[in-house]
């Protein structure tokens, strides 16, 4: 039975690219000095795992290299071996040699066995501690054949005096054989396709019947199997009870007219099944050398199996890890949908206006199932932010050691949950704050207990919901921003008008200016000064922004807001002369309704509202869009929606609103261009446009 | 047919181990650690049980010895799969009441084999 073993491939990688990270964390953990059995036992587990698959998939590289780290793993875990420093970063470089290895596998690249060499020989120099095992695979290798050929010497000599060989086997096995689930009749059974073979059962032991035990064994046997056997195949057969019976293998010759030729055929045939199934004193290496002949085959498979396989592969990075009891609701979802929908048209089939009522009621039933299940797809899409969260500690445990500094990272609300795609897209710049907090904001240790501060520094990444944002804030307690310094740096650049006032944050501001960079010395962690401004764009361009609060000498609070999803914002829609505008329902506040005599006009600073004590800003939106008044505005009458963006409120004067809706948001950049003030566009019952507006801009308009 | 309850936390072995069973003629179910197998165990009453040794909640050995002290289970063959060659493991898993293992890496004919060897 041949199986076509490339199907599992897919699962396999996946499986083992979970398994890694699982060892990653795991061995951070253990990096934090805190031994704990379970968290090795883990770690120990995704080893086990990746070598048993690959060894069975046919990976016989991964196999090898696994097994080392297995070895290493596994005297941790039995208390045998010191968990050290340099046994951990090896583990861990080992990790990312094993996930480079597996992703070369799937993309079928080769691999690069130069780094795949170096990090085996550092694991065996970490194991050759324990000098109990030799960890290389070549003397083995070497033993094996050397094995093989002395038997086959034997077996050669035996031909050729044409005698017959057989085994002679006393089988006694004890009362409790049966409570394994062995059967001796299936072993008999088993010998017989061997050879010729015979048995005779002693049937002395058994007690009277009164004191018999059904569940006991009471039997012996004495059993002979005539044929050109090599003991080791009849030791298997009686491997799983060795322990449980007495067993007495002795073979015998006897001289009998036999052709030759019988033992030529069977030889050949019968060592390999032996060897590959079991050793009859199986020592791991052993288990391992036997790897190799019968790695060709899987092989050869896999390659037969190229276009399926590089299908599998470009399915693999869109592919999605959902949650089944989200799917469980989308399905009941569409169940009621379905239910209404039949509701629906049999109103439809004999349709009178006594009938009105209740086909608005199940119309409004339908609206709110059609939310409920829209919520629920989008749902799916929702993942939790650990999945970038995740690679941190592992970044900041490289970076730290690489600077020299002692660095906490406190994760918070990890499960936070956020649409995949602001979830790739968020990854790399956080990258890039957190590289900046490490380099920059903390301070070496030194400097630390200078400044009285405890020698270790702390990075929290915390990320929460609120609105319908995420704000993912990265704060550290390093030194924090130098406002004279960033000011005397951008006018160095040429940045910065040297006789230009700035306040606090419009000066942390200038850190995301284009070529600014205040590290001494430009380093490979970060200072290249292509990062910040590359960060806000990235941040902006998905509909969030970033912003930093920061005390000098106390430490930096970096946050970025960001929707939660791009798709579909629950929007206000307003009038503005005969254009229809969409407010994003999160940011507004509240609406009043004004008439013109109520705003005051301030010389060269346009209009405030009274706002009870705060004087807010006025934009009109005619104005601004160039949109015709109506007669209505031109009656000094109309509506202010008072949007927020960040604790900073500005009054948006339009003519009246309309209603609040869902709105699904097409990207006016694919399909025009970028336009100031409006983020993008949807298209509304009627099928005519609508604009959707852009509040933070817009406020940051109004104040300007 | 027999059924056969196959127990592997990892999915891909998991599959293979199924799919193998499965087109040989086996009834196969799975379970994805010794706790989930206990309760698949118990309800239904399997010919045999195929586990992996290391897997989280509850392992293979002590799977293994759960189920044999079910009246059920007393003569049911279970087999582990194990990379761990030592002779250690298989005592361990032995004096469990495991009937036999089945070392990995293995292909598909080799497990039917040894499935051969304690049903039929």
């Amino acid at each position: 039975m041949s199986i076509d073993m490339s199907q599992f491939h897919q699962v396999f990688f996946e499986e083992c690219f979970e398994g890694l990270e699982s060892m990653e964390s795991g061995l951070l953990n253990l990096d934090t000095g805190a031994i704990d059995s379970e968290v090795i036992n883990t770690i120990f587990r995704g080893a086990h795992s990746i070598k048993g698959g690959s060894g069975t998939f046919g990976f016989t590289d991964v196999a090898d290299f696994t097994h080392i780290m297995e070895t290493l793993l596994d005297e941790m875990r039995d208390g045998r071996r010191q968990v050290t420093q340099p046994a951990i970063d090896v583990l861990l470089g080992s990790v990312d040699c094993l996930r480079t290895m597996l992703t070369s596998i799937q993309a079928e690249e080769s691999v690069d066995s130069a780094a795949v060499e170096k990090y085996k020989t550092a694991l065996e120099i970490e194991l050759t501690g324990s000098a109990s095992e030799p960890s290389t695979t070549t003397p083995t290798a070497a033993t094996q054949p050397a094995h093989d050929n002395a038997e086959t010497v034997v077996v050669v000599a035996d031909e050729d005096m044409v005698e017959e060989k057989g085994w002679k086997i006393g089988f006694c096995p004890y009362l409790d054989l049966l409570k394994t689930g062995n059967d001796p009749v299936r072993m008999f059974r088993e010998l017989a396709e061997l050879g010729e073979y015979s048995v005779s059962v002693n049937t002395n032991d058994i007690p009277p019947f009164s004191k018999l035990d059904p569940e006991e064994c009471n039997l012996s046997w004495a059993l002979e199997v005539i044929g050109d056997i090599p003991e080791s195949e009849i030791r298997e057969i009686f491997n799983w009870v060795e322990g449980d019976c007495e067993l007495d293998i002795q073979s015998f010759t006897k001289k009998t007219a036999k052709p030759a030729s019988e033992a030529k055929i069977t030889e050949p045939e019968a060592p390999p099944p032996v060897q590959e199934i079991e050793q009859p004193k199986p020592a791991p290496i052993a288990a391992k050398a036997v790897d190799s002949p019968s790695a060709p085959k899987p092989q050869a498979a896999q390659a037969d199996n190229d276009p399926s396989k590089a299908s599998a592969k470009s399915a693999a990075s869109n592919s999605i890890r959902v949650d089944t009891t989200k799917i469980d609701t989308l399905i009941n979802m569409v169940g009621e949908v379905v239910i209404t929908q039949s509701m629906l048209s049999l109103i439809g089939e004999n349709f009178t206006m006594d009938k009105l009522a209740q086909l608005k009621r199940g119309l409004a039933q339908l609206e709110r199932h059609i939310r409920d299940m829209q919520q629920s797809v989008m749902n799916i899409r929702m993942v939790p932010i650990s999945f970038v969260f995740s690679r941190f500690p592992r970044l900041v445990h490289d970076i730290s050691t690489k600077l020299g500094k002692k660095i906490e990272l406190k994760l918070v609300g990890e499960s936070t949950e956020v649409d995949k795609a602001v979830v790739e897209l968020i990854s790399d710049p956080l990258v890039h704050l957190i590289r900046n907090s490490l380099d920059h904001g903390i301070e070496m240790p030194a400097e630390r207990i200078a400044a009285g501060k405890p020698e270790t520094g702390t990075i929290e990444l915390n990320a929460y919901h609120r609105g319908g944002h995420i704000v993912i804030e990265i704060i550290d307690n390093g030194r924090g921003l130098n406002k004279a310094k960033l000011i005397a740096k951008a006018v160095e650049k040429g940045l910065l008008d040297e006789n230009a006032v700035l306040g606090d944050k419009q000066a942390f501001e200038l850190i995301f200016m284009p070529g600014f960079s205040t590290a001494e010395s430009i380093t490979d962690i970060s200072g290249r000064g292509v990062g910040m401004d590359v960060v806000r764009r990235n941040i902006q361009s998905l509909g969030g922004n970033i912003e930093i609060i920061s005390e000098l000498g106390k430490g930096t609070t970096i946050s970025i807001h960001l929707p939660l999803t791009l798709a579909i914002i629950d929007g206000q829609s307003v009038a503005v002369g005969d254009e229809i505008y969409i407010v994003p329902l999160v940011s507004i506040k509240e609406s009043i309704n004004i008439t013109e005599s109520m705003l005051n006009k301030i010389a060269g600073k346009g209009e405030t509202y009274r706002l009870r004590n705060l004087y807010i800003p006025i934009i009109r939106m005619h104005e601004i869009f160039n949109v015709q008044p109506t007669d209505k505005a031109n009656t000094g009458e109309g509506v202010i929606v008072v949007v927020e963006r960040q604790g900073v409120l500005c009054g948006l004067f339009v003519d009246e609103l309309l209603g609040p809706q869902q709105v699904v948001v097409k990207s006016l950049e694919t399909n025009y261009r970028r336009v100031q003030g409006v983020s993008g566009a949807t298209i509304l019952g009627d099928g005519s446009v609508a604009l959707i507006l852009d509040i933070p801009g817009l406020v940051r308009y109004s104040n300007r | 047919m027999a059924s056969i309850l196959a127990v592997d936390d990892s999915a891909s072995m998991r599959k293979m181990v199924t799919f193998t069973l499965k087109g040989a003629g086996y009834e196969v179910e799975e379970a994805v650690d010794g706790v989930d197998a206990l309760a698949k165990a118990q309800a239904k009453r399997f010919d045999c049980i195929v586990t992996d040794v290391n897997m989280p909640n509850k392992d293979g050995i002590t799977l293994i010895r759960e189920l044999r002290s079910l009246p059920d289970y007393k003569y049911i063959p279970m087999l582990m799969l194990t990379t761990e060659s030592s002779a250690e493991k298989k005592q361990a898993g032995k004096a469990a009441g495991a009937t036999g293992w089945i070392v990995k890496p293995f292909d598909p004919d080799q497990l039917l084999k040894t499935l051969n060897k304690v049903l039929g």
